[in-house]
Parts: C-alpha cells; sequence; structure tokens
C-alpha cells in the first residue's frame, strides 16, 4: 500500500508555495496536498486561498465540487471499481454485490478499513472489462476471486 | 546481436500482466545468456490478445499472445526469439485479419514505435507535418485542415479548421492550445492509448496548431482515472523538450512553444470545454455559458484553441500528406478515418480504425465476433453515456455524424459498448438519469432536479406505478432537459433513455420482483 505522511503544516506550506506561480495553480496544489497526505485537510484552506490571494469560500467551494478531493484522512488501500456502462455489460453489480455480501464492504462508505472502494465511471480499459484500479495499478477482466484475494492482501 | 523483444507499457496491457510478463522475459534471457532487448510499446489495441508479445525478425513482427509470465519459459524454449513456432503463436501481426482490415491512419504507429524515442517517432514518419506546417506558415496550414474536413473528435463533430482559423483571426497578446485529454465516456480508450502509445503524435498535432493560431503555450488536461497515461505523456513532454521539439524555437524555427499537463479530479463535466477551462483556472468546474466562444474568449479571457486529443493528433498525417488525401477517406459529410472502440461485452474488444461509414453490425460482428459471453447481442450503445442504445434490428446504420443522428444517437467519441440479451433497458436507462444528476454541473435546474424525478419515475413504472402516466412524464421530462439545459450533459441524457424507451419498451413493464432479484 501507498503510506501517506501524517498532516504537516510546514510541509504543505511547501507545496503551496512551490506551485503558487503556476497557471491555474488550486489544481495543482490541491492535488499535491492529497497526494502526499492522502486527504486535504481543513487547514491547508486558509493558506492556500492566502497564496492565490483568493477568498477560503472559493477554495472550498473547489475541493466540494470535485469527486476526488477527500476532505478525512484515510488508511487503507483504495479499489477504484469501474461502474459505468462497459463494466456493467460485464457484471461490475455483480461485483459490487459480491463485496457487499461476502465481506461487508460498501462502495463509497465513510468508514474507513483496511480496503476502500470508490465508484469511478470508466477507467479507459473498457475492452477488458470489469476494470479497476488497486492505489493506481490498474486490473482488467476483475472477478469475483480476484476482489477475494485482494481483500486478502488489504487485511495483511 | 541482441533480440528486440516488445512488451506493451499501455495500462490495459499492464491490467492483464504485462509488467509481470516483461520482468519474465529479462529473467530468463539473462539465465540463459542471450541478449534481449525490451522494449515497452503501446498497444496495438486488439486487447483480448494483450500481453501480446512480439519479436522482430527479418520476415517482419511476429507476435505471440495472450502471454503469462508462466508461459516465458516455454517460448524461450521453443526459439521465439528467432519467430519459432509456439502454442501461442500469432504469425505477423500486421496481417492479423483484425488490423488488416482496418485503415489506419492516425493509429498507424501505436503499438509499433517506442513511444519515448524521438528517433523511433521520426523512423515511423513523425515530425514530417511539423516540419512542413512551419515552412507553409499559418494560412496554409488552415487551408490544409479545412481541405481535410476534419471534425471535432470530441463529440461535437466541430470543424477543426474553422476553429483555428478563428483563433488565428483574433489579435491578442497572448493565445492558447489546450488540449481536452479528458476522455470521460464509458467504453472509449483511443485518446489513452494515444497518450501512452505515441505521445509524439499528439505533441506535434499541439505544435502544429499553436504555429497556425500563434499559440505558445499549450495545456494537456487529463483525467485523474488515467494516472499511468499521466505519467507517460510527461515523460515524453521531457523527451520532446529535450529533442528542439519544445521550447524557444521549436524544430529550430522561430515559434516557441511549450505543453504543460494539469490532472483532472474526477468530474465527467470537466470534459465540456467550458468547464474544463474553469477548472484549468483552478476553479470549480462549472460550465460557461457561450458565447462568447473559447476560439476568442478562452483560457484566462484568451483566444483558446482547444481540441480532442485524437482532432489534434491527427493534423500531423493531415499536414503531411495533404487535406485532400485524408478527405479521400469517409462518407458523406463525415471525412477521414474514425477510431472506434469495442468494448462491453465483446469477444475482440479493441482499437478499430475505419473510415467513417461502417456499420455498427460491421463493428460488432465482423471485428467484434458477438458477445464474449456467447449470449446473443441485445442492445449496443454508441457514443459514450449520452449515446442511444440500439437494437438488433437499427446494427446496420452506418457510423457517421448524420447517419447516427437521424437514428436519434450521436457517435460522440466512437465508443460502442455491447450487451448481451441478460441486459435490462429499464435498468440502463435509469442509470442515465443517475449519472446525470450525479455529474451535473448543478447550472441549470432540468438537468440537476430533473435528473433526479427521472430516476425516480423509471423506479415507480418497474414498479408498475401508474406505469403508462410515468412514462408520459419521463418523455415529458426528456422534453424540458433537451430544451432547457446550457449544456450537452443535461441535453444528451435523453438520447440513452428515449432509445431505451422507443427500441426496449417490453423491458419498462411492470416486474417488482425481477428487478428487486437483481
Ligand atoms: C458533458 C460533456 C462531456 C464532454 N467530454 C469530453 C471529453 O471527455 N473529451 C473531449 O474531447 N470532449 C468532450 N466534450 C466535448 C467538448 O465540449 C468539446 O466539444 C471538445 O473538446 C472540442 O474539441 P474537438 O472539436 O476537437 O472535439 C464533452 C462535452 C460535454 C457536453
Ligand atoms: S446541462 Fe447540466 S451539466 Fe450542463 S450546464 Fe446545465 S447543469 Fe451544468
Ligand atoms: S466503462 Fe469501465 S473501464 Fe470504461
Amino acid at each position: 500500500m501507498i503510506r501517506k505522511l501524517a498532516w504537516d503544516e510546514e510541509l504543505a506550506g511547501r507545496l503551496i508555495d512551490e506551485r503558487k506561480t503556476a497557471d491555474g495553480a488550486l489544481m495543482p496544489i490541491l492535488h499535491a496536498l492529497q497526494e502526499t497526505f492522502g486527504y486535504i485537510d481543513r487547514a491547508a484552506i486558509a493558506p492556500i486561498a492566502e497564496a492565490l490571494n483568493i477568498s477560503k469560500a472559493d477554495v472550498h467551494g473547489v475541493i466540494s465540487f470535485y469527486h476526488d478531493f477527500r476532505a478525512a484522512p484515510a488508511s487503507g488501500r483504495a479499489l477504484k471499481l469501474c461502474r459505468a456502462e462497459s463494466c456493467q455489460a460485464m457484471g461490475c453489480e455483480d461485483l459490487i454485490d459480491h463485496l457487499r455480501r461476502a465481506h461487508g464492504l460498501t462502495p463509497d462508505s465513510e468508514t474507513d478499513g483496511a480496503l476502500r472502494i470508490e465508484t469511478v465511471y470508466c477507467l479507459g480499459n473498457c475492452a477488458l472489462s470489469p476494470a479497476a484500479l488497486i492505489d493506481g495499478a490498474p486490473i482488467g477482466r476483475l472477478t469475483a476471486a480476484k476482489l477475494d484475494a485482494l481483500v486478502r492482501e488489504a487485511g495483511q | 546481436m541482441s533480440a528486440k523483444v516488445y512488451v506493451p507499457g499501455d495500462s490495459a496491457a499492464l491490467s492483464v500482466g504485462a509488467d509481470g510478463v516483461a520482468a519474465a522475459i529479462g529473467e530468463e534471457a539473462r539465465r540463459r545468456g542471450l541478449d534481449v532487448q525490451i522494449v515497452r510499446n503501446g498497444s496495438r489495441g486488439l486487447f483480448w490478445l494483450e500481453p501480446l508479445v512480439e519479436i522482430e525478425t527479418p520476415a517482419g513482427r511476429l507476435a505471440y499472445g495472450p502471454i503469462e509470465a508462466g508461459d516465458v519459459a516455454s517460448l524461450f524454449d521453443a526459439h521465439f526469439l528467432s519467430g519459432r513456432p509456439h502454442a501461442k503463436a500469432l504469425g505477423r501481426i500486421d496481417e492479423h485479419p483484425y488490423l488488416k482490415r482496418q485503415q489506419r491512419l492516425l493509429f498507424a504507429r501505436c503499438g509499433v514505435a517506442d513511444p519515448l524515442s524521438i528517433e523511433d517517432y521520426r523512423a515511423h514518419g513523425g515530425l514530417k507535418g511539423l516540419e512542413r506546417a512551419l515552412a507553409i506558415g499559418p494560412q496554409a496550414i488552415v487551408e490544409e485542415v479545412l481541405a481535410s474536413g476534419l471534425r471535432g473528435r470530441g463529440g461535437a463533430g466541430f470543424p477543426c479548421g474553422i476553429k483555428w482559423r478563428t483563433v488565428a483571426a483574433t489579435a491578442a497578446d497572448q493565445k492558447y492550445v489546450v488540449c481536452n485529454a479528458d476522455e470521460g465516456d464509458s467504453g472509449t480508450f483511443a485518446d489513452r492509448m494515444i497518450l501512452e502509445g505515441d505521445p509524439f503524435a499528439l505533441i506535434e498535432g499541439m505544435a502544429i496548431a499553436a504555429v497556425a493560431v500563434g499559440a505558445t503555450k499549450g495545456f494537456v488536461y487529463i483525467r485523474s482515472e488515467y494516472p499511468h497515461a499521466f505519467a507517460k505523456f510527461n515523460a515524453a513532454l521531457a523527451a520532446a523538450r529535450k529533442a528542439g521539439l519544445l521550447g524557444h524555437s521549436v524544430l529550430g524555427s522561430s515559434h516557441g512553444f511549450d505543453i504543460e499537463t494539469r490532472l483532472g479530479a474526477g468530474a465527467y463535466i470537466c470534459g465540456e470545454e467550458t468547464s474544463l477551462l474553469e477548472s484549468l483556472e483552478g476553479k470549480r468546474g462549472e460550465v460557461r455559458a457561450k458565447p462568447p466562444l473559447p476560439a476568442i474568449s478562452g483560457l484566462f479571457g484568451k483566444p483558446t484553441a482547444m481540441n480532442n486529443v485524437l482532432t489534434l493528433a491527427s493534423t500531423p498525417w493531415i499536414l503531411t500528406h495533404g487535406g485532400k488525401a485524408y478527405a479521400d477517406y469517409g462518407m458523406g459529410r463525415s471525412r477521414g478515418t474514425q477510431p472506434f472502440q469495442l468494448a462491453g461485452n465483446v469477444k475482440h474488444g479493441g482499437l478499430v480504425e475505419l473510415a467513417f461509414g461502417a456499420t455498427i453490425r460491421t463493428l460488432v460482428e465482423d471485428f467484434g465476433g458477438g458477445t464474449r459471453s456467447g449470449r446473443p447481442i441485445r442492445a449496443v450503445q454508441v457514443g459514450g453515456p449520452l449515446g442511444a442504445y440500439f437494437p438488433q434490428s437499427l446494427l446496420d446504420t452506418p457510423l457517421d455524424y448524420e447517419a447516427m443522428l437521424e437514428a436519434k444517437g450521436m457517435l460522440g467519441h466512437g465508443g460502442i459498448v455491447v450487451f448481451d440479451d441478460t441486459v435490462n433497458l429499464a435498468r440502463q436507462a435509469r442509470f442515465a438519469f443517475e449519472f446525470c444528476a450525479k455529474e451535473s454541473c448543478g447550472k441549470c435546474t432540468p438537468c440537476r432536479i430533473g435528473s433526479t424525478r427521472g430516476f425516480e419515475t423509471i423506479d415507480k413504472i418497474v414498479a408498475g406505478e401508474n406505469a403508462e402516466a410515468n412514462i408520459a412524464l419521463v418523455r415529458d421530462l426528456c422534453t424540458v432537459m433537451t430544451d432547457a439545459s446550457l449544456c450537452a450533459l443535461g441535453g444528451l441524457t435523453p438520447l440513452p433513455v428515449l432509445s431505451a424507451l422507443d427500441h426496449f419498451a417490453e423491458d419498462f413493464a411492470p416486474r417488482p420482483k425481477r428487478l428487486a432479484a437483481e
């Protein structure tokens, strides 16, 4: 798994500083924070607003608009499971049911565990549906058996 | 002499174990004291054969696939390095019927050349288009693109040459080229394949656009669902700068041009051009009202040529071979070739580049070989989540912009998703509304609220509550969404819904037990 650092104001400040002069700096800053800490801490909003000379409400508005940005830390592995049409045609919803029934895992739930299931719509791997990403690594032709193995690995 | 082995580094190939295969080949070669050079090419787009291993021989590139790490020792035992037979040997890959029947202009190099080698790119015909563009100048470039008939491959099909002419004619101290690599449509992956498998084609296309419109800076907005493509494309940018393709002097000319990448954040609406511009500027991805057109007032209020990956990456071929040669392909007002993407429940899913005008049936049956499940095809969705579902009786519809519109569908980005007879179209229509509700930017009421009403009403229909009146309500809702939405998310969600109602009415008959059991 990809271990994230604990929130660190000084490091966050540095990440913001390094990017603040880029064109349209806000998205690169938010990605850098999330990449480093696994989420965007509320404490980052004020320094970002100040660095970019925009209001705190603007920063908050952007964070809340995009599905990717998390407001709370997460510890486990992230399984992004595609639930768009091509993967539907190959039974992704059966896989969702399987995760729920066999492992008690529901997609996009707030609770944090060893394996977090996140819904995504299309990973561009539709010729090998059902598709997923585990911590950024692609998986094609996903099956219930492969899911069982991922759940097992994550729990170790 | 070292043997050259190709193992795709494309993320679809990785998703079925290509890294493991590459590592096993390296390991096995070392063990046997053989000198092997492994090239991580893009994918040829025959995904059911991935990982597809190729070996360069005097008789051409010979392929083996699909290869698992466990097959590697037996490949060496069979002397695959000299192209000898093996249970998984496929022969000359360019003779494979799936490729042989295609017209690969844009995808000619993808899966063939080393995606990060400028020398290899040149050896396969790269940079000739840009060299010619620099020689003939802005006006003549626009003329070539106009003559090619190239229309935007992102979905809207707007003529590329007209857009470029507008940007070129708008005076400003700063202009931009923006590449839309958000590729949000389900069932599509052609942009991703170019970003990973032939990135210099996009860079060359953006440089051609920059010269044509007078831009000095470019951005590529890549969706966050494509981490691998993002990394590959950034590596290609670094190589392009080193080779003098980007920078103060593009290929030694007086034109300066550089490109930066930006990562999306999981919002489908950010594929819409004005929402994408908002996002690039660091704002919420809310759709802007048009006018002004981005070509006149786009990124940071400056004239902006915004195009899809495939549109831009088609221009090097057009400049190399001439607009007329490109326009010789195609039918009606759809000129050139379209990279179709065959996906879903299909036996041979992959990238099929063909001149416009092939039928849906040619794609799903001749190329696709029918469903992967072996059951009959019942529905085919063309053009992503906002595209229509076609029944068997309409599979002879030609794939071109106008014919698709006439059939109450759209071509979109060229995605084709096959469903077998276990599909329930009421469920698919419900999903179309649900997706719209989730991804709406929130600006228009019919899109934001109507979509939620939509799936709630479909739930009532299949539960048998006032079915007839509620079906009428869904149709009304579709009319309102079509007429009163600022962009195509709200405006085209009715396409999948209405096609489901029109062609698959039986799925909307009340059957609470069956749906509940699913
Ligand atoms: C909801 C919505 C999503 C879109 N998504 C994409 C996309 O992912 N990629 C893309 O190139 N165009 C997308 N478009 C089309 C763009 O708005 C625009 O037409 C295109 O980027 C222009 O480039 P082109 O002329 O080269 O196609 C989308 C449009 C809408 C309304
Ligand atoms: S139709 Fe929907 S997504 Fe498009 S502008 Fe209106 S609310 Fe936003
Ligand atoms: S629809 Fe699932 S990967 Fe494209």
